[in-house]
């Protein structure tokens, strides 16, 4: 699979170089130069020799998006640090090239959830921590046989008003 | 324009504080947003409860604005994303009636059209086409394009060498989908008939079917070469 991740920040670089091992050829494209040394992190030889490869633009740029190789991609992954973008350079990717797969990191639940039910693929990071710390609060409260006191409770802590 | 519309402003910079403050004059009622907060405070001296603080590209944000009331929404910020994205969901989300949107690159406005968020305005190409319009060398103007109504009126400077110069316009075999609506000569504008004879130095004002262009191009001349070799064989 042809696999283009705009954004090689964290989310990007990583997501880039596990499909790049899993053998899939990946193009990165990020506004940023400088960001292309986060590709190399972890791997033995650079991003270049291990067959990623790198283009300095943006995803609303026509001629960055071409030299990335969006016209035939599979799948496209919009992964910048602003939501916004992602959500208008997927919809880019999505109705002026068709690239047949395309995902968007967003960060606001809000946008992300109206953007899904617009049928953009997106992926909420918060929406997803939000729903694993509610998880492990809910159980921790469960724990405490549902007194609703402090660490069980017994009366012997340095309570100030007590 | 209905007499008082609800009107929500996005971007509070010197295009958007100052749109504000003429809408409100006009006795519109206006809510301007601004998410920087220094500018905020700045612009909220003057207009007080009429601006808000926030990033409207989240939704609640353009919900405690009332979105879902406004007869109009304009996204003025310095970011072209911000605009088309807050346009989008104004539009497809809150179902506001109108919306308009600047366009900072240009380049970008094939994305503003793409999702639909229009009509859209670009200071770089109003500036591009009143450079065109003073520099009448440039050849052809567009005085106004309808791309949805699929129609256009230009304006072409006829030089000397135009194949037309001298000819009755009754004699013109003008290219199919264009009409010729107008002359302007030393300044002044009249409806031409099939007895005016073209002059070097008129400027004709045309309307055309998206397409027809560069016939028209060809057909007048305006360099002096195409038209005059087409017509001479």
């Amino acid at each position: 699979m042809f696999i283009v991740v705009v954004g090689a920040g964290r989310v990007g670089s990583s997501l880039a170089r596990a499909m790049l091992r899993d053998g899939h050829e990946v193009s990165c494209l990020d506004e940023d130069p400088e960001s292309h040394a986060r590709l190399d992190v972890g791997l033995e030889r650079s991003w270049e020799d291990s067959g990623g490869q790198f283009t300095v633009g943006t995803g609303l740029e026509v001629d960055a998006l071409a030299a990335a190789g969006v016209e035939r991609a599979d799948a496209f992954v919009a992964a910048t640090d602003g939501d916004n973008t992602n959500i208008i350079i997927s919809q880019i990717a999505k109705r002026r090239f068709n690239v047949p797969m395309v995902v968007a990191r967003i960060l606001d639940p809000l946008r992300a959830s109206w953007y899904e039910e617009q049928g953009l693929h997106t992926i909420c990071p918060t929406r997803i921590a939000i729903d694993m710390l509610e998880a492990e609060v809910r159980q921790a409260a469960g724990k405490t046989d549902g007194d609703g006191s402090p660490r069980g409770g017994d009366g012997s802590s340095a309570d100030p008003e007590g | 324009m209905p007499e008082s519309m609800y009107v929500i402003v996005v971007g509070a910079g010197k295009v958007g504080w100052n749109l504000g403050r003429e809408l409100l004059d006009k006795g519109h009622e206006v809510t301007l947003i601004e998410a920087d907060r220094d500018r905020y405070l700045t612009v909220e001296q003057e207009l007080e409860h009429n601006v808000q603080y926030g990033d409207a590209s989240e939704l609640w944000v353009l919900e405690r604005a009332g979105i879902s009331r406004a007869d109009l929404v304009i996204a003025v910020t310095g970011d072209d994303e911000d605009n088309m994205l807050i346009c989008q969901v104004a539009k497809e989300k809150y179902l506001v009636d109108r919306i308009i949107a600047r366009v900072n690159n240009p380049r970008n406005r094939e994305w503003f059209d793409l999702l639909g968020v229009r009509p859209h305005v670009s200071a770089t190409d109003l500036i591009l086409r009143l450079i065109e319009h003073e520099v009448p060398e440039y050849g052809l103007i567009h005085l106004l394009d309808l791309p949805e109504e699929r129609l256009e009126i230009i304006e072409m400077l006829l030089s000397d060498e135009s194949p037309v110069a001298g000819r009755r316009v009754g004699d013109l075999d003008l290219p199919e989908g264009s009409l010729l609506i107008s002359v302007l000569r030393e300044g002044r504008g009249f409806v031409p008939g099939p007895d005016t004879v073209l002059e070097p130095g008129d400027e004709i004002l045309a309307v055309l079917d998206p397409g027809v262009e560069e016939d028209l191009k060809r057909f007048f001349g305006p360099d002096g070469t195409q038209g005059a070799i087409a017509s001479s064989q």
